[in-house]
């Protein structure tokens, strides 16, 4: 059987949609980890990107459906824990859109790290991260709740045009 | 002959077991490595559950949205580490039990969870401090299985910690602000550390399969966990404006199966469906 090359297939799963997030693809999302044949079995190496993510499955179907519809005929999935999944694996790309759909993007090097001694000034305080408004672009922006309405986002409101926003939290 | 009342409520467990792989294998030898393991990550995976299962009780019924939203995704993450641990656990037993069978279908005497855990949910005030508490423990315990010599536990953690680092900020920031919030909040709070601080310390105490995974550098002894614990829940409480308890008496046994009268009405809701509908799907 013909083999497609590789950089095809990364093709592919870059036209797979988020199904949470439609407007950033898969490979965007940086969650596929790699792609290689194994004789004539196609292997896409997936991480979640949070362990109880309810989109890890309906992820796992889209790329199967794609790579089917694609002429794949056999393929394997396998899941891979570690390196874990950072939202610093977002492409540039996938932020702006991210922006444009109304999520602010996640901010690099402002993940929680469970070390607690040095945030409890921060979290007795009034300080936020300086998240912008993906409507009006200020950054008088307060944080409502650390959970949004997915694991991987925080709700924010805008304090200047009053518009509530998820924000994409840093892992 | 139609089945009995009896027959069509209780799964064979049995046949269950042999339809799936590891059919026939004996069960782990108590004292055994591959026992020890096994009840080291029931442990860790139950935890996750059970008070997975606690939180999600809160759907639909928190005080306002942006809380039950929360909730629920906090939950989300524990039943996500649950499918990790359990999952693992499974693989080590090796007789075909997948996360699902062992959260489905094993008996409160089976579970392995600390007491804290299954506490009712009482109110709010209950409900944040038991997870604060629990956080407290939850961050450095998985901070130390990063370091594990399995390098399964270790991805796990390494998985779970990040997921969890935001769990404690957030039950932190709000024991804060609701301990040195008003009148009523503060009182609730100092109420519900009084009736938690008792099933704090279960965490820490070591029976002999602790010390043996310790011993082969699995996980961490428990106790080794205390000291930053402590670090974290006194300065939380004092910028709280709380009160830590004076006796750090500890309730045991969740550890070993000896559960409180919570836990049977705990599963009884969570596994009547697995239990009357096996392998059911939708």
């Amino acid at each position: 059987m013909v083999r497609p090359a590789l950089e095809q297939v990364w093709d592919w799963l870059g036209e797979v949609p988020d199904p949470e997030i439609p407007v950033i693809s898969l490979t965007d999302l940086g969650i596929i980890r790699d792609v290689a044949w194994d004789d004539d079995t196609l292997v896409v190496t997936v991480t979640p990107t949070y362990s109880g993510c309810p989109a890890t499955s309906v992820i796992n179907f889209e790329i199967e459906k794609k790579l089917r519809d694609e002429g794949v005929g056999q393929l394997r999935l396998e899941r891979q824990l570690t390196p874990p999944w950072t939202t610093d694996w977002i492409k540039p790309q996938a932020r702006e859109a991210l922006k444009a759909y109304g999520i602010a993007p996640p901010i690099d090097g402002t993940a929680a790290d469970g070390v607690l001694a040095g945030r409890i000034s921060r979290l007795s305080g009034q300080s936020n991260l300086a998240v912008e408004c993906p409507r009006c672009g200020s950054t008088k922006t307060e944080k409502v709740s650390q959970f949004g309405s997915t694991p991987c986002k925080a709700a924010y409101r805008c304090t200047d045009c009053l518009e509530p926003f998820d924000y994409f939290k840093c892992i | 002959m139609a089945p009995s009342l009896s027959d069509v409520m209780t799964p064979d467990a049995a046949a269950l077991a042999a339809a799936q792989k590891g059919e026939g294998r004996a069960p782990l030898k108590a004292g055994s490595p591959e026992h020890d393991l096994f009840t080291g990550l029931t442990r860790l995976g139950d935890n996750c559950l059970i008070l997975g299962h606690r939180v999600s009780e809160w759907c639909g019924h928190a005080p306002v949205l942006e809380e039950d939203i929360a909730l629920a995704n906090m939950a989300l993450d524990l039943i996500g580490q649950t499918q990790l641990w359990l999952g693992l656990a499974g693989e080590v037993e090796g007789r075909g039990r997948d996360a699902d069978a062992l959260a489905f279908r094993r008996d409160g005497w089976d579970f392995h969870n600390i007491l804290l855990v299954e506490r009712p949910n009482g109110d709010f005030g209950q409900t944040l401090m038991r997870q604060f508490l629990f956080d407290a423990w939850h961050a450095p315990m998985l901070k130390a299985l990063e370091g594990s010599s399995d390098d399964r536990i270790a991805a796990i953690a390494q998985k779970a910690g990040k997921e969890v680092a935001y769990h404690i900020e957030r039950s932190a920031d709000l024991v804060i602000r609701l301990g040195d919030g008003t009148e009523e909040s503060h009182a609730r709070m100092q109420a519900a550390l009084e009736a938690l601080w008792g099933y704090a310390g279960e965490a820490f105490i070591a029976d002999a399969v602790d010390t043996r995974l310790a011993e082969a550098g699995l996980m961490p002894a428990p106790e080794s966990l205390r000291a930053t614990f402590d670090e974290t829940v006194n300065a939380v409480f004092a910028e709280a404006a709380l009160t830590r308890p004076e006796s750090d008496f500890a309730h045991k046994g969740g550890k070993q199966g000896r559960h409180s009268e919570h836990m049977g009405h705990l599963l009884t809701d969570m596994q009547w469906l697995q239990r009357a509908y096996p392998d059911a799907k939708w």
